[in-house]
């Protein structure tokens, strides 16, 4: 089995170096600037350098993982390392930056393979002597081969192979019990990227509930004098080591305020440019709806509807809804912690060891994507690669993973807009979502019946189906049908619209499966 | 096995993804005015076929000059041409508007050629491969024969040519490939049809000609359900109808037909191009054949030791035709033509490679060291092309995927990360094919490293591209003497224990390497 890991592991390192020529998006300059910045300026100018619109932004462990790179960076091409270099893509430096993703992407391999082979705890062993239908190869390739990852880190241009490793790491740490370890390597996502604070409290409720408490009553319910002072010391030494190792610099230096500021920019709007497929997405149409109704009716005037219109030209900017009330940051966040708390609550009252941690973390990425603000569409990919880990082990998560995975999935194709990169697209998510569909539905021996895709309802398989058919009436049948000149964003708002129905779906099916779970004494026992 | 044909789609969404990756790379002549490269002389055939009278298309004339990539390929070729010169001119038509549309390039313009090759290849050589392999007897799982199909279909050789450099090789190897099909289903005729159409798309088709013209005379003489010369006078009709078909527009005029010929096989070129992994070049390092002798009498050498050394390997296959055989010829006859033929590409070679991807899953070993070596002959080239990345990505991809899905023997336990729960005293006894195998490799990797990292001295400019010329040579030489042998020890039928015993070998090592 662990040849066959590493020839997974080598076939999609190849395939991510064949795809090193294709386009990548402007997120490959910000690699770049970030590469120049740490290159040539000491630390405490890190934060105030602005001759690039794309600013250091990423908390301070990923600049120092710039500021390592940019140090075999020189080797390729030293011209890559000036500040004032903008957009600046030498043969060597695409290589070079495209390298650096691919090589790094090997903490996300270690980790999966780690998973693969200690964690897993599949529904039904593979038939002894095959290799590809056994389930540590099926979830390695699920994992390594995600198409998400693929083309956000490979051909977007984008270090998640990379953080969701690190990610998975701790996960694994702390399906074996090593908490402290898993910790740790959460402490350390926090400060490559901030992003991951939204999974935080999944972490602070199982490390609270069975770390610090150590033990509970027979019907799952806390013992309140096995709390441990030691234990809780040990996190709290470790979480507040690493964050004085990344801010204390700045702290000392007395550039804190300045940092913080990169760091949460809430000049941003409600939605990221293409809108992600969230409940935002659905408000927004509902705006709109109403607001076309308002001006065939009179309620509203012309000058509303002309502002309302540029907010689906595609750009980065605050607007106003026209009828419904227009949203504040602060009603995202209340809403965000408001649906994250039945699953921490339950986590608490039912804390089923490391599966019931993980669709804690899952469920609270769901709530983070579905009301969040400003949230990039390749934030699913938060929700996906951690549902993976669990669609192997229960019929309805594998339901659950199938639909989610494919919408989500889909729900990224606009990131990609070039027609050189069209067929690469199109290609990898179909072969993606084929092979999860054929092994999946063959580990739990579950054959597609008629009018339905193997593990889903009839509505769902309407539903994935009528994916396929989004996708060709955006990519195909709008042009053809000569509505592009006059509706630019329907295709973008449809894919949105249509996506976030399924993702709130998913979101609420895997909620209600975890909030029926009742505490299984045995969960709680580690590999 | 269930939903097969799920798993059958995911090869071919396989093989377009890894062909589309290699056609975002650059191309032959990119950027490189005025002459430009094989791309340039594609898009030039669909200008001149698309514009001008079916009659002008081989003459030079005020509107066709030949001196600017005038068409050498046999007529099938220009109709091809003329049909992407029509798509293409209700595309934008400028890509092929008569003289202005030289050296036409743009973002545009490449994503149009690069998908006339993907739509080729997906008409005629992945479902050739495909179905091959699906007949394949000795493959006893459909997994197994999908698995093997997806591996041939992802051979870097052809792939870097047709998508990267830029030709339609897989229009022509895929017609061959059909007639091998058809000849195995046992359809004469319809095998000749198909092979008259592949010659008819390449003349370099010729080098596959002698085997499939031993094995229909000796399988019509071998014939006891009809009247033998009834069944090769039907072979000979057709051919002569599907060539005729095919050449009708041009049988008028009998000078066109002699200046269709002279453009199809211009002597006057040179015994070879570039440097090329064959006899007549390496000897070159030794001997300058062109200055010793005349062109004719250069000529005639490689006519005549091509011809002796066709005969082994044509007389087996005339007095035992037999599929099987076939195929060895194929492999052999195309080796011949290579190394001892007159005027060769490097990319000839993918001529003989077609052959032995058909024989992979018999001899896996042998034959992924002969396609490694056969890629790295057309390296010089690569490079040139600025296809070193995709040549990297694919050659790697090939390798893992070949060990990590095909059986290969007592050498398995060499290959990187395999055998590892082999018991030590297996593991480090070397075998004799290993260290070949190995110290092959080693070299393969030395003279690309070499010739990518370090400057050749300046009198010797082309140090690199000789010394893998006469590296794949030599290979070449020792496998065509190892195909032959093949050829001439393989059993007419194989016996069905053999098959049996291949069979649980391969499942024993499968259980080992979990």
């Amino acid at each position: 089995m662990a040849t066959s890991f590493w020839n997974v592991a080598a076939t999609f390192t190849f395939v991510k170096l064949l795809l090193i020529p294709s386009y990548h998006s402007t997120d490959f300059e910000v690699h770049r600037n970030w590469l120049a910045v740490t290159h040539s300026l000491p630390m405490n100018k890190w934060y105030y350098e602005k001759t690039s619109e794309w600013t250091l932004d990423y908390p301070p462990f990923f600049a120092l993982f710039e500021f390592v790179l940019s140090h075999f960076a020189r080797a390729f091409d030293p011209n890559m390392l000036i500040v004032k270099n903008l957009n600046y893509a030498s043969p060597a430096t695409v290589v070079f930056q495209r390298l650096s993703v691919i090589v790094t992407d090997f903490v996300y391999i270690f980790a999966v393979k780690e998973f693969c082979f200690h964690c897993l705890k599949p529904a039904r062993r593979g038939s002894g002597s095959d290799v590809f239908t056994h389930p540590s190869f099926i979830l390695a390739v699920l994992l390594m081969g995600n198409f998400g990852l693929l083309i956000v880190d490979h051909i977007h241009f984008q270090y998640n192979g990379f953080l969701f490793g690190v990610m998975l790491l701790s996960i694994v740490r702390i399906y074996q019990g090593r908490n402290l370890e898993g910790a740790l390597y959460f402490a350390t996502l926090l400060n490559f990227k901030h992003i991951y604070v939204y999974i935080a409290p999944a972490y602070f409720m199982y490390l609270l509930r069975n770390y610090c408490f150590k033990s509970s009553k027979k019907d799952g319910s806390v013992i309140w004098t096995s709390f441990s002072f030691l234990h809780f010391a040990r996190l709290g030494t470790i979480v507040v080591l690493i964050f004085g190792l990344s801010f204390g610099p700045y702290i000392s230096m007395g550039q804190l305020p300045q940092v913080l500021s990169r760091l949460f920019p809430f000049k941003r709007g409600l939605c990221h440019a293409y809108w992600a497929p969230n409940f935002w997405a659905l408000y927004n149409v509902a705006d709109k709806a109403a607001s076309i109704k308002g001006l065939h009716s009179g309620f509203l005037s012309q000058s509303n509807h002309t502002n309302q219109a540029s907010m689906t030209g595609g750009l980065v900017q605050e607007f106003q809804h026209a009828v419904l009330p227009s949203i504040a940051p602060v009603v995202t966040l209340i809403l965000t912690v408001l649906s994250i708390i039945p699953a921490v609550v339950h986590h608490w009252r039912y804390p089923n060891g490391p599966r019931g941690f993980l669709r804690c973390l899952i469920l609270c990425a769901f709530a983070s994507f579905v009301f969040g603000w400003h949230v990039h569409e390749k934030a699913i990919l938060m929700i996906i690669i951690p549902l993976s880990l669990l669609a192997l082990e229960k019929k309805r998560d594998a339901q659950v993973f199938l639909v989610l995975s494919t919408t989500g999935h889909l729900s990224l194709f606009p990131l990609l807009f070039t027609q050189a990169e069209t067929p690469i697209k199109i290609c990898l998510m179909l072969m993606y979502t084929i092979y999860a569909f054929i092994t999946v539905s063959g580990l739990f021996r579950i054959p597609s019946g008629r009018l339905r895709l193997p593990l889903l309802t009839k509505l769902e398989s309407l539903y994935v189906i009528g994916l396929l058919a989004l996708e060709i009436y955006c990519s195909l049948l709008h042009s053809v049908l000569g509505l592009q000149q006059f509706y630019p964003f329907i295709p973008l708002l449809l894919t949105s619209v249509y996506c976030a129905v399924g993702v709130i779906y998913c979101w609420l099916m895997f909620y209600w499966l975890t909030l029926t779970e009742k505490y299984v004494e045995s969960n709680v026992k580690l590999e | 096995m269930e939903g097969g044909l799920m798993h059958l789609f995911l090869v071919v969404l396989g093989a377009t993804l890894l062909r589309w990756c290699v056609s975002l790379n650059s191309y032959s002549g990119a950027q490189t005015p005025p002459v430009y490269g094989d791309y340039e002389a594609q898009r030039h055939w669909m200008e001149i076929t698309y514009n001008l009278p079916i009659t002008e298309w081989y003459v030079n004339t005020t509107n066709n000059d030949l001196l600017y990539w005038g068409l050498d390929y046999p007529p099938l070729t220009a109709y091809h041409s003329w049909l992407c010169g029509a798509v293409a001119s209700v595309v934008n038509s400028t890509w092929v508007s008569l003289w202005d549309s030289r050296g036409t390039e743009s973002y545009t313009h490449k994503l149009f050629m690069r998908s006339t090759v993907i739509v080729a290849d997906l008409l005629v050589y992945i479902p050739a491969v495909i179905v091959y392999f699906t007949l394949t007897r000795k493959l006893t799982s459909t997994r197994d024969r999908l698995l093997t199909s997806l591996v041939v279909l992802l051979y870097p050789g052809i792939v870097l040519i047709d998508h990267g450099h830029f030709q339609y090789n897989c229009i022509s190897l895929g017609f061959t490939l059909w007639a091998v099909i058809a000849l195995e289903w046992g359809h004469d005729l319809l095998g000749s049809v198909a092979f008259c159409l592949a010659l008819n798309y390449k003349q370099m088709e010729l080098y596959h000609a002698m085997p499939f013209f031993c094995y229909l005379l000796g399988s019509s003489f071998r014939t006891k359900t009809e009247n033998r010369f009834f069944k090769l006078a039907k072979i000979g009709l057709v051919v002569i109808m599907t060539f005729a078909l095919c050449w009708l527009p041009f049988l008028y005029d009998k000078d066109l037909v002699l200046q269709l010929l002279q453009r199809l096989f211009p002597f006057a070129r040179g015994i070879y191009e570039d440097k090329v992994a064959n006899v007549w070049c390496s000897l070159a390092v030794v001997i300058k054949l062109k200055q010793l002798l005349s062109l004719d009498s250069v000529i005639r050498l490689c006519l005549c030791t091509t011809l002796a050394a066709l005969l082994p390997s044509s007389l087996d296959l005339l007095l035992r035709p037999t599929v099987e055989r076939l195929k060895l010829a194929l492999v052999n006859s195309s080796l011949v033509f290579f190394l001892f033929s007159f005027q060769v590409h490097e990319k000839s070679i993918l001529i003989a490679t077609l052959p032995v991807c058909l024989l992979l899953h018999e001899r896996p070993f042998e034959c992924m060291w002969f396609l490694l070596v056969a890629t790295l002959s057309m390296f010089p080239l690569l490079i040139k092309d600025g296809l070193v990345l995709p040549y990297i990505g694919t050659t790697l991809l090939f390798y893992t995927l070949m060990v990590s899905s095909l059986d290969m023997g007592p050498v398995a336990i060499y290959l990187p990360g395999s055998g590892t729960t082999e018991s030590p005293s297996k593991q480090w006894t070397p075998s004799l094919k290993a260290v070949m195998f190995w110290s092959s490799m080693l070299g393969c990797v030395g003279l690309s490293v070499a010739s990518l990292t370090i400057m050749p001295p300046t009198n010797l400019p082309d140090l690199f591209p000789v010394l893998i010329s006469l590296y794949s040579c030599g290979h070449f030489l020792l496998f065509t003497i190892y195909f032959h042998w093949w050829q001439l020890s393989c059993d007419v039928e194989p016996s069905k224990s053999e098959v049996k015993s291949r069979t649980t070998q391969k499942s024993n090592t499968k259980k080992k390497r979990l």
